[in-house]
């Protein structure tokens, strides 16, 4: 069982296996998805992803619509299992911190409480702010201070000042950006070592949007984001590596989704290997 | 018309137009419609005060049925009793039952085919006539606990299984409406923060849709508060307050008396005294059902999705 809260207080800097690799402004690898195929039915929907996703950094999936970002997103913490067609191909591993999580004996519950998510649209239960936040712990046995607790994840969404008077009122009452911040608090209250973000602000105003981005360069100190982004300016300005992905038609009529570069952020938005890379990051198709 | 002139009375309302009349013709006729749909329960509700007000005294409440052949006074204080511990019954054995099979069909069971045939069943057995399910509680319990030595069989238990198999699908519906309210976001939302599947339904979703669970229970009590048929020949009828505070839960084997068995006895005799107190039942029945649905929809208020 991995010790969470040790993961928590290891700086990367220290990490020996930062040391290693320090070469290419990377840390350890925290997720690693290694040939991953994903069906629906009998339908490839996205074909050999391989890539590694570093410890404390954020990470951006870009590409076109239908080319499986936010699919492959949900890959990692296995909430694609709540879609009954939904299959990833038999040679494909993802791992986290080593271990295969979709090996038989993973619970994906376990999973989930590790790899938190934060959703499109925001979606905060129907209870009270704080029980919002509590949810999670509470879920987890949570037996500290459960008021400092909130105190602590409404403070490290940016939230606190906004509504630490009226903590007993309904989440949905909030506008929809503080909704949204509210999620990432109550993401962030489970402790989780990685939280993924599928267009977390495709549904927030531009203001509501930079406060979000500014929360995931303080967030990032202590977890690992990966984000699903269609904003392309978003990604140049969060991110620290970028994926772009792809879509092509199949012969059976379908749409595949693909892999085409993966890199530092600069590199994929300045000097791309790939053709269609330049194309898309310059606004010329997509 | 082109760019010569514009001609502004085109703009103004014809009241003499053809379509403008038959505007108002449809409108009128829709609230004409609304009206006539309304009159019914106004005509029930005023017939059944001007008739039955006059007799509300408190001894009614309290006092036993009268005989034939007393000319006044009696009441019909063991029918109250009797209707609320039948439809507590009801209630007991239904909302349990009819709330988790809503669960499974929309949470668990959905899309399977099991699922698809209990809905279908559930659908029939809202549309089974209730004397029909009067008979099947009186072959499933009120033959065995006469052949097991409890009793004639004849047994308020009896009446409260049958309105509980009246209540059962109207139950399931309208939680498994309340529970499809319920966004998928939220689901997902509980499940991404590593909720078990039954954590997520009885932390999240079902209270999410409970007013909506609660408005449709209590319409299942009031249909089931008016039954009459399925009592006839289940919890039958009985002249005395049941005897719960000498026998306790044993009680509940004997037969009682209930308002609607009440009101359908007295109506049908010929002596004044009772048919007053027919009326009397009548009102106090329809009042009970009002005030469940006016306490429901007060504690209920708090519209979640």
């Amino acid at each position: 069982m991995l010790n969470l809260k040790s993961l928590f207080q290891q700086s990367p800097i220290t990490s020996p296996m930062t040391v290693n690799k320090s070469n290419v402004n990377q840390t350890e690898p925290v997720l690693r998805a290694e040939n991953v195929d994903i069906y629906y039915g009998d339908f490839l929907a996205v074909k050999g992803i391989s890539m590694d996703i570093p410890k404390n950094r954020i990470t951006a999936f870009i590409g076109p619509s239908g080319c499986g970002k936010s699919t492959l997103l949900r890959c990692y913490n296995r909430l694609n299992d709540l879609i009954k067609i939904f299959r990833i191909g038999e040679q494909s591993k993802i791992y986290y911190h080593n271990q295969n999580l979709y090996a038989p004996d993973i619970d994906p519950v376990e999973v989930r409480r590790r790899i938190g998510m934060v959703f499109q649209k925001p979606n905060p239960f129907p209870k009270s702010i704080y029980d919002n936040i509590a949810f999670g712990p509470r879920l987890n046995g949570y037996k500290g201070d459960m008021d400092e607790l909130v105190e602590r994840s409404l403070r490290g969404a940016a939230l606190w000042d906004e509504v630490k008077d009226k903590l007993k009122q309904s989440g949905l009452s909030l506008s929809g950006g503080q909704q949204q911040r509210l999620c990432i608090a109550r993401a962030i209250a489970v402790q989780p070592d990685v939280i993924l973000m599928d267009e977390p602000c495709s549904a927030l105003d531009p203001i509501s949007t930079l406060r979000v981005e500014d929360l995931l360069h303080e967030l990032k100190e202590q977890y690992t984001i990966v984000i699903v982004t269609h904003n392309m300016q978003q990604a140049s300005r969060v991110s620290d590596m970028t994926a772009f992905f792809n879509v092509e038609p199949t012969d059976k009529g379908g749409r595949m989704g693909y892999l085409v570069e993966y890199d530092r952020t600069e590199v994929i938005f300045q000097s791309p290997k790939e053709e269609s890379t330049r194309e898309y990051v310059s606004g010329r198709f997509g | 018309m082109n760019n010569d002139e514009f001609n502004a009375d085109l703009l103004k309302r014809s009241p003499g137009s053809p379509r403008t009349l038959f505007g108002i013709l449809m409108t009128g006729l829709t609230f004409l419609s609304a009206g006539i749909a309304l009159l019914p329960l106004v005509a029930v509700i005023g017939f059944v005060i001007a008739k039955g007000g006059s007799r509300i005294k408190l001894g009614v409440f309290t006092e036993l049925p009268p005989t034939a052949y007393q000319v006044d006074g009696g009441g019909f204080g063991n029918a109250i009793q009797g209707t609320i511990i039948l439809v507590v019954i009801a209630a007991l054995i239904s909302i349990p039952i009819g709330v988790l099979a809503a669960v499974y069909l929309t949470e668990f069971g959905k899309g399977t085919k099991l699922a698809d045939w209990i809905r279908f069943f559930t659908n029939v057995l809202s549309g089974v006539p209730s004397i029909i399910v009067g008979v099947f509680a009186y072959g499933v319990i009120v033959l065995n606990l006469k052949n097991l030595g409890i009793g004639n069989g004849y047994s308020t238990f009896a009446g409260g299984f049958a309105l509980s198999i009246l209540m059962l699908p109207i139950i399931v519906r309208a939680t498994e409406e309340s529970l499809k309210l319920v966004p998928p976001e939220v689901r997902q939302a509980a499940v991404g923060l590593g909720a078990t599947n039954f954590q997520t339904v009885s932390w999240v979703v079902l209270p999410a849709a409970l007013p909506a669970i609660i408005t449709g229970t209590t319409l299942a009590i009031a249909r089931a508060a008016g039954e009459t048929a399925p009592l006839l020949f289940t919890a039958l009828f009985s002249q005395y307050y049941l005897p719960l505070s000498e026998k306790g839960p044993n009680a509940l084997y004997e037969p009682t008396a209930s308002l609607a068995v009440l009101v359908y006895n007295f109506a049908t005799r010929p002596f004044e005294n009772q048919k007053e107190l027919a009326w009397a039942a009548s009102l106090i029945l329809v009042l009970m059902v009002l005030l469940t649905s006016i306490i429901s929809r007060i504690a209920t208020s708090r519209k979640v999705y």
